[in-house]
C-alpha cells in the first residue's frame, strides 16, 4: 500500500465516525423495534393514511418550489447585480430560522386575519389545520434545498452553450427547455429529491399551522407524547422505510438516466 | 457587410469604448490583442449576445442594434467549441436547422464531406478530440447558411496538425464567399489568413488596417508590442537623424518632419555578426547578454553601449556567425527598416535635446 493510499484511508477512518453516527441510532431503532406491532400498525388507517399525507403533500410542496424557483435558480445563476448576495442569503433563511418560528412565521402570514389568509379563506380554501396549511409550512422550510441545488446545477452549464444556441436560430425558451434545463438536469432532480425529504420529514413547521390532519411526523410526535416509546417506534420505522424507499428510487432512476448519457 | 458605429459596451470593471469599423462583404478580417482586451466581448455584441450601452451595429446595412440574436444569421464558434453534450454529433450539427425554414439537407451532407465528419456522425462530442470538436462546431456554425461567421480564437486550443488542417479549411470557407470575423491573440494567424485586422488593447480600438501595414507600421507601443516589435525606444527625430536616450544616433529614412515619439525596429531585421564589417548605417558592437530559444528561432539580446538590442535569428546562423553568450559581437539594421509612431510635435529646443 503506498503512502499516498494510506493517508487517504485515515482520512476515511476519521470521517467514519459521522457515518456511524448516522447509522448507528437509525439501526438500534430497526433492532429493537418490536415487529409485530410495526406489521400491526401498517395496516392500520390512521398510519396508511399520516404516510401517504406526508408522501403526497411534500410532493405537492416541492412541485410549487420546482415551478417558481427553477426560473429563480437560474437567473440566480446567470446574472451578477448589486444585491444578490442579500437574496441568496434570504432564499437560505428557513435554513438558519426553528421550524417552530417558521411555523408560527408561516401561520401568522396565512391567518384567517391576515391579508393572504382571508384570501385563501374567501376561495374556500383554509389554510390552518388542512391540507393546505401543511403544504405551506413544507413550501418555507423546503425552498433553499431545491433553489441552491438547481442554481449550482445551471452555474454548471456554460453559457456559451446557451449563446450559440441562439445565434443558430434558438429562442430563449427554445434554449431554455432543449439545452439549459436537460444538461441541469442531474442537479435538478438532486434538489427535488432534498428538497422532498426535507418537506416529508417536517414536523416543527407543519405541527404549528396543521396538527390535524396528521401527517407521519406529526403522528409519530403524538404517539410518542400519548402511549411512549414503544408504540411511536412502529411509525417511525415506517416512515424510514418509506422515505428511504423513495430515496433510493429516485436516486436510481437518475442514476440510470446518467448511465444513459454516458453511452457513446 | 458589418458596420460598427461607435460602439460601446459597459461591464462592471470593463468596458469597450466607442469603437467604430466596418467589414467588408467576403473579407476574412482578423480582431487581436492581448488577455482582457475585449476580443470577444466584441464578437457577442455583433452576435447580439450583449447589452450595448451606445453605438448602432449594421449588418448588411440593416441596422441590427436591437435584434435578438437569433434573427440575426451571425454564427459563432468559440474557443472550447461549445458542443452540446447530450446530442451526438449528428443532432449538434443539424440543431439549428430546427429553427430555420432552410433545411437544405444537401448542404449539410456537403459540409460533413468537406469538414471530414462522415465516421463521427453518430458519436458523443465528448468523446472527440479537439480538431474534431472544432471541426464540428464550424460544421453546425455552416449548416444553417449564416451570413457571417464569427470566430472566438478557433485555433488556440489545437495542436500544430489540427490548427493547419483548421487554418486551410477557413481559407477554403472564405473562398467561397463567407465573411468570416476571427478574434485571436497570435499574429502569426493573423499574417496567415487575414485580409486586415484590428488591434484592440484595454477595450479600445487601436487600429485598424491591412494586415501588412499593421505589422510594419504599427501606431503605437501596444501594437507595436502585439505584432512582435521589440526594440522600442522613445526618440527625437530630427533631419533623418534618430536620437536616443543616451545619445545614440540612429540613422532612418527621412520623415520629413521634426518630432518627438517613437521608434521601433522587428527583431528580425536586424542582422547580428560578430565579424560584421564596418561602413553599414546603424551598426553597432555590444556583447551577447542572452539567447532565448522562440519556436524554430532564437532571440539574441545584444548589449551595445548606451542600449540593448534584440534580435532574431535561426540556430545555423548563430553557430556559423559565432554567437555565443558573454562574447563581443556586432549589430546591424538599414534605415528603412526603423518604424517612427506616437509623434508629437516639438514644443521647444529643451525637447530636442532632451528626448
Amino acid at each position: 500500500m503506498t503512502k499516498s493510499f494510506r493517508e487517504q484511508w485515515f482520512m476515511l477512518l476519521i470521517g467514519s465516525f459521522l457515518v456511524l453516527y448516522i447509522i448507528w441510532p437509525l439501526a438500534g431503532m430497526f433492532l429493537r423495534a418490536d415487529w409485530r406491532i410495526v406489521a400491526a400498525s401498517s395496516v392500520e388507517k390512521d398510519v396508511l393514511g399520516a404516510l401517504w399525507r406526508s408522501i403526497w403533500t411534500a410532493a405537492a410542496a416541492t412541485g410549487i418550489i420546482a415551478l417558481f424557483g427553477t426560473p429563480l435558480a437560474y437567473f440566480l445563476a446567470r446574472r451578477s447585480f448589486r444585491g444578490k448576495a442579500f437574496l441568496e442569503a434570504v432564499i437560505d433563511v428557513p435554513i438558519m430560522v426553528p421550524h417552530t418560528v417558521a411555523g408560527i412565521a408561516v401561520l401568522m402570514a396565512f391567518s384567517p386575519k391576515a391579508p393572504a389568509g382571508a384570501f385563501l379563506v374567501n376561495l374556500g380554501l383554509s389554510p390552518v389545520n388542512s391540507h393546505l396549511g401543511i403544504i405551506l409550512a413544507c413550501l418555507f422550510v423546503s425552498i433553499p434545498f431545491y433553489v441552491d441545488a438547481a442554481r449550482d446545477a445551471f452555474y454548471g452549464v456554460s453559457p456559451r452553450l446557451e449563446n450559440v444556441s441562439r445565434t443558430l436560430g434558438a429562442s430563449f425558451l427554445e434554449v431554455f427547455f432543449r439545452i439549459s434545463l436537460p444538461l441541469a438536469k442531474k442537479g435538478l432532480l438532486s434538489g427535488l429529491i432534498m428538497s422532498w425529504a426535507r418537506a416529508v420529514s417536517e414536523f416543527g413547521a407543519i405541527v404549528i399551522i396543521a396538527y390535524h390532519p396528521m401527517v407521519a411526523p406529526t403522528l409519530i410526535y403524538d404517539r410518542f407524547a400519548t402511549f411512549g416509546l414503544k408504540y411511536s417506534t412502529p411509525v417511525a420505522v415506517q416512515l424510514i422505510l418509506v422515505c428511504l424507499g423513495m430515496f433510493v428510487l429516485l436516486r436510481l432512476l437518475a442514476a440510470g438516466k446518467r448511465k444513459e448519457e454516458q453511452v457513446p | 457587410m458589418i458596420e460598427l458605429e461607435g460602439l460601446s459596451i459597459d461591464l462592471p470593471g470593463f468596458s469597450l469604448e466607442s469603437l467604430t469599423l466596418s467589414v467588408e462583404e467576403g473579407e476574412f478580417f482578423m480582431v487581436v490583442g492581448p488577455s482582457g482586451a475585449g476580443k470577444t466581448l466584441l464578437l457577442e455584441a455583433i452576435a447580439g449576445l450583449r447589452p450595448i450601452a451606445a453605438g448602432r451595429i449594421r449588418i448588411r446595412g440593416t441596422d441590427v442594434t436591437t435584434l435578438l440574436p437569433e434573427k440575426r444569421k451571425v454564427a459563432l464558434v468559440y474557443q472550447d467549441y461549445a458542443l452540446f453534450p447530450h446530442m451526438t454529433v449528428e443532432e449538434n450539427i443539424r440543431w439549428g436547422l430546427h429553427f430555420s425554414s432552410d433545411r437544405d439537407t444537401r448542404h449539410v451532407e456537403g459540409l460533413v464531406r468537406l469538414l471530414k465528419l462522415e465516421s463521427l456522425l453518430g458519436r458523443s462530442p465528448t468523446t472527440l478530440s479537439g480538431g474534431e470538436q472544432q471541426r464540428v462546431a464550424l460544421a453546425r456554425a455552416l449548416a444553417v447558411k449564416p451570413s457571417l461567421l464569427l470566430l472566438d480564437e478557433p485555433l488556440s486550443a489545437l495542436d500544430p496538425r489540427f490548427r493547419e488542417e483548421l487554418q486551410d479549411y477557413l481559407g477554403l470557407i472564405n473562398r467561397e464567399g463567407m465573411t468570416i470575423v476571427m478574434v485571436t491573440h497570435d499574429f502569426g494567424e493573423v499574417l496567415s489568413l487575414g485580409h486586415r485586422v484590428a488591434v484592440l488593447h484595454g477595450g479600445t480600438l487601436q487600429q485598424v488596417g491591412d494586415v501588412r501595414e499593421v505589422f510594419r507600421e504599427p501606431v503605437n507601443r501596444q501594437v507595436a508590442e502585439f505584432v512582435g516589435m521589440k526594440n522600442i525606444f522613445p526618440a527625437t527625430v530630427k533631419g533623418g537623424r534618430a536620437l536616443l536616450e543616451g545619445g545614440v544616433s540612429l540613422v532612418l529614412e527621412d520623415c520629413g518632419e521634426e518630432c518627438r515619439g517613437f521608434i521601433g525596429i522587428r527583431p528580425e531585421d536586424v542582422i547580428l555578426d560578430s565579424s560584421l564589417p564596418d561602413g553599414f548605417a546603424n551598426t553597432f558592437s555590444g556583447r551577447v547578454a542572452s539567447i532565448v530559444p522562440r519556436g524554430m528561432a532564437f532571440e539574441v539580446v545584444l548589449q551595445a553601449d548606451g542600449f540593448q538590442l534584440t534580435g532574431r535569428t535561426l540556430s545555423s546562423t548563430i553557430l556559423s556567425r559565432n554567437i555565443r553568450i558573454g562574447q563581443p559581437c556586432r549589430a546591424c539594421f538599414s534605415p528603412e527598416v526603423i518604424h517612427v509612431f506616437e509623434k508629437s510635435a516639438i514644443q521647444n529646443l529643451t525637447e530636442v535635446l532632451q528626448p
